[in-house]
């Protein structure tokens, strides 16, 4: 049911090294993420992939190489103008803002989109009245996608974990990012809402046209929703493929899948 | 006709005939949509905001809908599946397939895939108009072992736009597809809608049955016009009322409420945001006219008590003590009482301070009528919502009744019987002491099951299966499933369901299965409540990690020790019912889910599959442990199937003397 990845390159990550101190976190990476595709990024704990993300984001600027977002030079940007050009993201560990409801959490994810002044929007008045009723349209689509519609007016700090991830995914595709990238998405959740948060992320990608890459442990998800796999290993790229082509790859078995002992 | 003279005179007269013009759902729609063209008919709650419909869009919508089938090629005769939550969509596609002369098959949208296919199979359905990609998937799957199903509808898109699979379109597309055959065709509709007529069959619905396979009870439009606006003239409603529209579209209850009666009379359906807003889409809404089977009562009551358990002391005690009083109130006014005059006098202040509050919080304010059906309720829950002043009544029907047979007068509420026939239903006992009725509702057989249609259906008296009898004012009393009532060697009446509904009446308890039948006492298997018993150990400080670690804990079966106690003293006080104590007692590790089938869909407890599956489990309650250990076979939303084990502890339990 895959679809064929469409429409040429949106972001290279070109030889980036990243150093804290005397430790190597990423050594000469290159990856390339297509238009359109999920992206998975795995590889065991330490490979460097969180950091890969925090590059991506602008968190960390590399020590060396280069950043290329839709043609452009991108590696020297802060983090709200990577947000600003169109990359959200969601975190490992949940963060959200516990004492507002998940609609005004979602709300936060069109920040960068509202314009107007201080003044405006503190009345509540003409154009700011306006904006606000057209973001709030774009939320209940959201909400609505996300399947939220019974937590809307709910603490963020009282739900569930699972639930609280999936308001983050909420408020990174409130943002409508061009590059969506989710930090271990599926991290502690069941069976159950595993399978949802897959349905989700396929859905997200086949509605809006989100390209995706994402961090994941668990395999069979990895196999299941993504068009093509990376993986890191000690700060280095191992393998870059297709999910059948990384199952068979042996050095990513013997790094990451450990050797065999028959 | 002369029915129209004395509508003063009880019982009012019931309607039998049919003017031609009226005798099919879509024809009342239709005149609907010209008496009532900007009165609005159906609401939906979607992204966030009450959607709503007139009559005109109502008709419009479903013309194209029907133009749209047409255009597949849809004959008269054909069935179509209908899946799905309740959703607008649903229902006009409802009165669409009814419009081309088609039969709609509405199906309980948490079916899993192995009932979909053999009901779908069964029915020979041709199309399937249904809601979204869950649905979908599932007749997917099936569609192989399903050889009449050609065409899958659905009304939400999401996920489903990669889908290339033939036969597939969404409503959009099919509403595209009447609009240009209705170009091509423009007499098409009208002159399919001419030839329906009273008789032919509006709907087949299929009975979840506590025995056996699904059967398919066949409804004329007939059937359930006229069961309508009789049961609506005898209640007095009107077209302002409103109505939320949450249960089971499959169920024949929300097709009588939301479908029948609405077109009948013209009143306002709501559909829910989601089937997890329902209590709080309830709120918005306040409906004037209410259904719930004793299910959403006693979930109702339960987050109400949850609610009060946590509140602060001094609230807490005032509306204790508020609600004990109009509880002690109403037991006595369904007795036919004397009142005592301070508590009288007391209830407009307990109205002020506590049972106006309350109502308006659940939504309850504006109720005028409302009914708890499908199965007997807690007498405890009943009077609870009835003290609070909203007047639930008992109702009492089945599939092939077109689901009326008995309501209770608002003027003549009793705690024990489902009230009087309704106008034009005669009921009689048999003697076996089975209730039998005969009716304008009574179904038309089921489909291709002969049999089942000649066993149930004899010379237009229909057998219910409930073991019952009419007392002297003829109030229609059912005492339980005829088959379930035995007696105990004491000689008591053991009926489970009766104990059970007393079970259930606490929070903690939310399903309990009584056994006693050819026993030397009564023993329960009982289920926790997880969000009440979860609760009350969240404040106790008691931890645990699963729904089945939560069941085991001392402290739990503490909890249930007393519940159970509580029944027994209540049964002790009973001369007639005193040797049908719970003797001995234990907590199952799962909750009875009818994925698993040990439930139906409408949540009625099906004994037999229970008493075999559990077998090991209701030997050793009447064995010598105080424990056992259980391996079960569990069914996953998706159909997978896993085993889970654990040690569960048996508990005697108090008895009490007279």
């Amino acid at each position: 049911m895959r679809r064929s990845a469409a429409g040429g390159r949106l972001l290279e990550v070109q030889d980036v090294t990243v150093r804290f101190g005397a430790l190597i976190a990423l050594a000469d990476v290159s990856v390339e993420i297509e238009r359109g595709e999920v992206l998975a990024i795995i590889g065991p704990n330490g490979a460097g992939k969180t950091t890969l993300l925090n590059v991506i984001s602008g968190f960390y600027h590399p020590s060396h190489g280069r950043i290329v977002f839709e043609g452009k030079d991108r590696t020297r940007l802060a983090p709200p103008d990577v947000a600003a050009l169109g990359i959200a993201r969601t975190f490992q560990n949940v963060a959200l803002f516990k004492g507002m409801t998940v609609l005004d959490n979602i709300m936060t994810g069109r920040l960068l989109k509202m314009k107007g002044s201080f003044l405006l929007e503190a009345l509540y008045w003409g154009p700011a009245q306006r904006q606000e009723l057209e973001h709030r349209a774009f939320v209940e689509r959201i909400i609505d996608f996300l399947e939220i519609q019974a937590i809307r007016k709910t603490p963020a700090g009282k739900l569930p974990y699972g639930l609280q991830k999936r308001v983050e995914l909420a408020r990174a595709l409130a943002a409508e990012p061009t590059l969506l990238l989710l930090d271990e998405p599926m991290a502690g959740m069941n069976v159950e809402e595993k399978e949802d948060m897959c349905r989700v992320i396929l859905d997200a990608n086949a509605e809006f046209g989100t390209t995706i890459a994402l961090i994941e442990h668990d395999m069979g998800v990895v196999m299941d929703i993504s068009d093509r796999v990376v993986v890191l290993d000690y700060g280095r790229k191992i393998a870059d493929g297709s999910p059948e082509q990384v199952r068979k790859d042996q050095a990513v078995r013997d790094a990451y899948l450990g050797v065999s002992h028959e | 006709m002369t029915s129209r003279a004395r509508h003063t005179a009880p019982p009012a007269p019931a309607a039998t005939a049919l003017p031609p013009e009226e005798d099919t759902f879509p024809k009342l729609v239709r005149a609907n949509a010209l008496r009532w063209e900007g009165k609005v008919a159906i609401r939906e709650k979607d992204y966030g905001i009450w959607q709503s419909y007139t009559w005109r869009d109502y008709f419009e919508q479903a013309r194209l809908i029907a133009l749209g089938l047409a255009a597949l090629g849809l004959a008269r005769g054909d069935k179509v599946a209908i899946v799905g939550d309740n959703r607008p969509q649903l229902y006009w596609a409802v009165m669409a397939t009814q419009a081309l002369g088609g039969v709609p098959v509405p199906l309980y949208q948490d079916s899993i895939e192995k009932e979909l296919q053999y009901i779908v199979d069964h029915a020979e359905a041709r199309f399937a108009v249904v809601e979204d990609q869950e649905q979908v998937d599932k007749l997917l799957h099936v569609k192989a072992q399903c050889p009449h199903l050609e065409h899958i509808v659905y009304d939400d898109p999401r996920g489903l736009r990669t889908y290339t699979e033939p036969g597939l379109l969404s409503l959009e597309r099919l509403q595209a597809l009447g609009t240009t055959f209705g170009a091509d065709h423009p007499s098409w509709f009208d002159d399919e809608v001419a030839k329906g007529t009273a008789d032919d069959v509006a709907i087949i619905c299929y009975t979840s049955g506590t025995t056996g396979t699904p059967k398919g009870t066949m409804l004329s439009h007939r059937n359930l016009i006229l069961t309508a606006r009789n049961a609506v003239a005898h209640e007095g409603l009107r077209s302002d009322e409103e109505v939320l529209a949450y249960l089971p579209m499959a169920w024949v209850g929300d097709h009588i409420f939301s479908y029948a009666q609405s077109i009948a009379t013209g009143f306002t359906v709501n559909c829910p945001e989601s089937a997890a807003t329902v209590l709080h889409d309830l709120r918005e809404i306040a409906p004037t006219y209410f259904f719930a089977p004793p299910r959403i009562w006693e979930t109702i009551l339960t987050t109400v008590m949850i609610r009060l358990e946590d509140a602060a002391w001094p609230k807490r005690a005032t509306v204790r003590f508020f609600l004990d009083m109009a509880q002690a109130l109403e037991r006595r006014r369904l007795l036919g009482q004397q009142l005592s005059p301070w508590r009288t006098l007391l209830y407009p202040l307990g109205y002020l301070l506590v049972y106006g509050p309350l109502r308006d919080n659940l939504g309850m304010r504006r109720i005028r009528v409302a009914y708890t059906a499908g199965e007997a309720i807690g007498p405890e829950i009943f009077v609870f919502f009835r003290a609070l002043g909203i007047n639930v009544k008992q109702l009492y029907g089945m599939t092939e009744s077109s689901a009326l047979i008995a309501i209770q007068r608002d003027d003549d509420v009793r705690l024990d019987t489902v009230g009087t026939p309704l106008p034009g239903v005669e009921t009689r006992i048999s003697e076996g002491g089975e209730v039998l009725f005969r009716s304008p509702g009574v179904f038309k057989g089921y489909y291709k099951n002969p049999d089942a249609t000649r066993q149930t259906l004899e010379d237009g008296w229909v057998h219910t299966g409930d073991a019952g009898f009419l007392d002297g004012d003829g109030h229609l009393k059912i005492v339980d499933r005829a088959r379930d009532v035995s007696r105990l060697p004491d000689g008591t009446m053991f009926a489970p369901k009766y104990l059970e509904n007393k079970l259930k009446f606490s929070p903690y308890v939310r399903e309990a299965v009584c056994v006693g039948q050819d026993r030397p006492f009564v023993t329960a298997l009982i289920n926790i409540d997880l969000a009440a018993v979860g609760n009350w150990a969240e404040r106790r400080g008691i931890a645990y990690t699963s729904y089945t670690d939560l069941a085991q804990k001392p402290e739990v079966y503490d909890l249930i020790h007393s519940e159970v106690a509580r029944v027994n003293r209540s049964l002790g006080e009973d001369d007639v019912l005193r040797g049908a104590q719970i003797r001995r007692f234990l907590i199952l590790h799962k909750e009875l889910d009818p994925d698993d089938e040990e439930i139906t869909r409408t949540r009625k407890v099906r004994r037999g599959y229970i008493a075999q599956k559990y077998a090991a489990l209701i030997d050793a309650l009447y064995g010598e442990r105080d424990h056992v250990e259980v391996e079960a076979k569990v069914t996953y939303e998706d159909g997978r199937t896993g085993t889970m084990r654990a040690d569960l502890k048996i508990r005697e339990a108090e008895v009490f003397a007279g």
